[in-house]
């Protein structure tokens, strides 16, 4: 499908240096493929012009679910389908259902969340990423600019890499 | 120039590059297991081959393999069940309470205190399923399934109910969470693999990796994904322990019908775990020659939480004899006073010996900063926890309410070898967490050798 892409990849060996080139880059007007890093970079994301994950929003629907969930399954079978006495307390008190609920809330948060991850970012133990830099897992901090995206051309992208620190500039088509 | 900060203390030594925390660790996954692995890792089959005999024979002839009698019905098995969950709250605890507390020395040994964990878990639940004589109908007592009694369902009042959902969720959360931070790290394993040509194991690691990219997009995500974990984790792993107390506090036997007993269960999982943690630290770092990421520092932090989880430990028994005499409750006054003078008064003695005064010894800066004591008194701190599992079950039990039951518990080889069987099983799964899996967090070791890493000079 993307039979053909050009890319300008640009390698930084400092966190700091990249932070600044981020911003410098952007600033004048270069449209960013992506930025690969070997750990999280804090503020990267923001440099970047990225939107806060939506994840916390869907870990906190996942956790409702749990939470009714649990609550309706159980006063619902102790309650009503097959009420027991056990030590003459009430048929569905609430506090000893707590435990359980709790439990299942957490339950279902933590795995509809990770779930969801999986999902938006298309992680899948059979696929294989597209690598600009095989080093960007080890030490070095790689920047992808696509060619088709930006009006400049290539040899300026690479003037504006080397001139904001890039250690190294190189060519990248898939 | 190079300055260092003075009001940062060294995390990593060494001088490391970034490339020289992704060599050290990887390499250990890379290269040939070593004489001392394989010793270890025999050792540890021995142990658990014996254990497993012993499983067998158990299961073939049913409870009664065990000492147990009429009277303590609840002895070694519940006792090394709560023992091996206890244990498991260390790694929760370092990976997520001290997330979110920033603590940033938790990143050399969470990965490793993790896996612990899970390991610690999985040996718990072996007891109470062989406790239940025929596991394989386990999971319809345990979950509320449709059954062959119509719609009977299982107990929501129960404590033993809410222990089944509060082991297996915490099991379950503990394993996402720490595999969730080994994915970033498989990839570095499968693109030096890919480096050095080897396509088998770039396979293999590049599924286990989930096809990680490394993108800033991914570990945005990334990041709020471990935040919000963490989060989830922290109230878990309190309440663990809280309901494993549950199933002794919410019964009426005295000495267990007590409502200390949830932060005083939880601070002494702490306790315990943080031991076990040094234990196996003491002997990883080692093996593995991990002297440059797991510090003097690194050791000396941890004992200074063993003295804190310890010291509350500590009035928390004082305290239980307080409530006992002050209460006036003559099942309660005797209770505690066969605890300290009856007849298992040598396991009260060591249990007090042990986990309240052994870490003490910790105040001197000269013992919690060196290697032997620590790992002497790791092991010490172990067997009393041990041993207060023993005294708050056997002792609350083996004296019943009428003298003509009163009894003592004494093991069988069945009894051992089921505990047995659980080392057995920690150690190998742990030796071979240590072969094939990054023992230490690289990502976020990188993330922080500029801050706190010692220069080169």
């Amino acid at each position: 499908m993307e039979s053909n892409k050009n890319f300008v990849v640009g390698v930084f060996d400092d966190e700091d240096v990249l932070l600044h080139a981020v911003e410098k880059i952007r600033d004048k007007g270069v449209k960013i493929h992506e930025v690969f890093t070997p750990y999280p970079i804090h503020g990267l994301d923001d440099a970047l012009g990225y939107r806060r994950s939506r994840l916390p929003k869907a870990a906190f629907l996942f956790g409702l679910t749990g939470t009714s969930l649990a609550l309706f399954t159980q006063i619902w079978m102790l309650g009503f389908d097959w009420p027991m006495i056990i030590g003459g307390k009430n048929f569905a008190s609430l506090p000893p259902f707590i435990p359980v609920t709790f439990e299942f809330t957490v339950l279902l948060s933590a795995f509809g969340m990770v779930g969801t991850f999986f999902i938006a970012s298309d992680m899948k133990p059979y696929k294989w990423p597209r690598q600009f830099d095989i080093r960007s897992t080890d030490d070095k901090h790689i920047m992808a600019i696509d060619l088709a995206t930006n009006k400049f051309s290539k040899e300026e992208l690479k003037s504006i890499l080397k001139d904001s620190g890039a250690q190294e500039v190189n060519d990248k088509n898939f | 120039m190079q300055v260092s900060s003075t009001l940062r203390e060294t995390l990593i030594t060494g001088g490391k590059t970034v490339h020289d925390v992704s060599h050290d660790i990887s390499k250990q996954v890379e290269g040939k297991p070593t004489r001392s692995w394989w010793m270890a890792f025999g050792f540890s089959l021995a142990l658990l081959g014996v254990g497993f005999y012993s499983l067998c024979y158990l299961l073939w002839t049913g409870v009664g393999a065990w000492g147990l009698n009429k009277t303590v019905g609840w002895a070694w098995d519940i006792t090394n069940f709560v023992w091996w969950v206890g244990i498991g709250h260390a790694g929760t605890l370092i990976s997520a309470i001290l997330l979110l507390f920033r603590q940033k020395w938790r990143m050399s040994i969470n990965r490793a205190a993790e896996a612990m964990t899970i390991f610690a878990v999985i040996c718990a639940a072996t007891f109470p399923f062989a406790h239940m004589g025929r596991l394989w109908l386990g999971f319809y007592w345990a979950f509320p399934l449709p059954n062959a009694f119509g719609s009977l369902w299982a107990n929501f009042n129960s404590p033993l109910l809410w222990d089944v959902f509060a082991i297996s969720t915490y099991f379950s959360v503990s394993l996402v969470f720490w595999y969730m931070g080994l994915i970033p790290d498989f990839a570095v394993i499968r693109d030096r693999a890919i480096t050095m040509g080897d396509k088998t194991r770039a396979t293999i690691y590049n599924a286990l990796s989930f096809g990680w990219d490394g993108a800033a997009r991914t570990w945005s995500r990334y990041e709020s994904v471990a935040l919000i974990l963490a989060g989830l984790s922290t109230p878990l792993v309190l309440s663990v322990h809280t309901i494993v107390s549950m199933d002794f506090a919410t019964s009426i036997i005295p000495g267990w019908h007590t409502t200390i007993f949830p932060p005083y269960f939880v601070a002494g999982a702490i306790f315990s775990g943080f031991a076990m943690v040094l234990t196996l630290l003491i002997i990883t770092r080692k093996l593995f020659k991990l002297e440059d990421y797991i510090t003097i520092y690194h050791i000396e932090l941890m004992n200074i939480i063993i003295i804190i989880t310890g010291s509350i430990v500590g009035v928390a028994y004082i305290t239980e004899l307080f409530i006992a005499w002050y209460g006036r409750v003559p099942g309660e006054m005797y209770a505690f006073w066969n605890r300290a003078l009856g007849p298992y008064w040598w396991a009260y003695a060591s249990m007090m010996t042990c986990n309240v005064i052994s870490p003490q010894l910790f105040w001197f800066k000269k013992i919690r900063t060196s290697i032997v004591a620590t790992f002497v008194l790791s092991i010490i701190v172990n067997i009393g926890m041990w041993f207060e599992r023993f005294v708050i079950i056997v002792t609350s039990l083996h004296r019943d309410y009428l003298p003509s039951s009163w009894t003592m518990f004494y093991p069988t080889i069945y009894d051992v070898g089921e505990y047995i069987f659980t080392f057995g099983f920690f150690f190998t799964a742990f030796l071979l967490f240590a072969k094939f899996f990054p023992v230490v967090n690289m990502a976020e070791i990188k993330s922080i050798l500029k801050s706190s890493s010692e220069k080169k000079h």
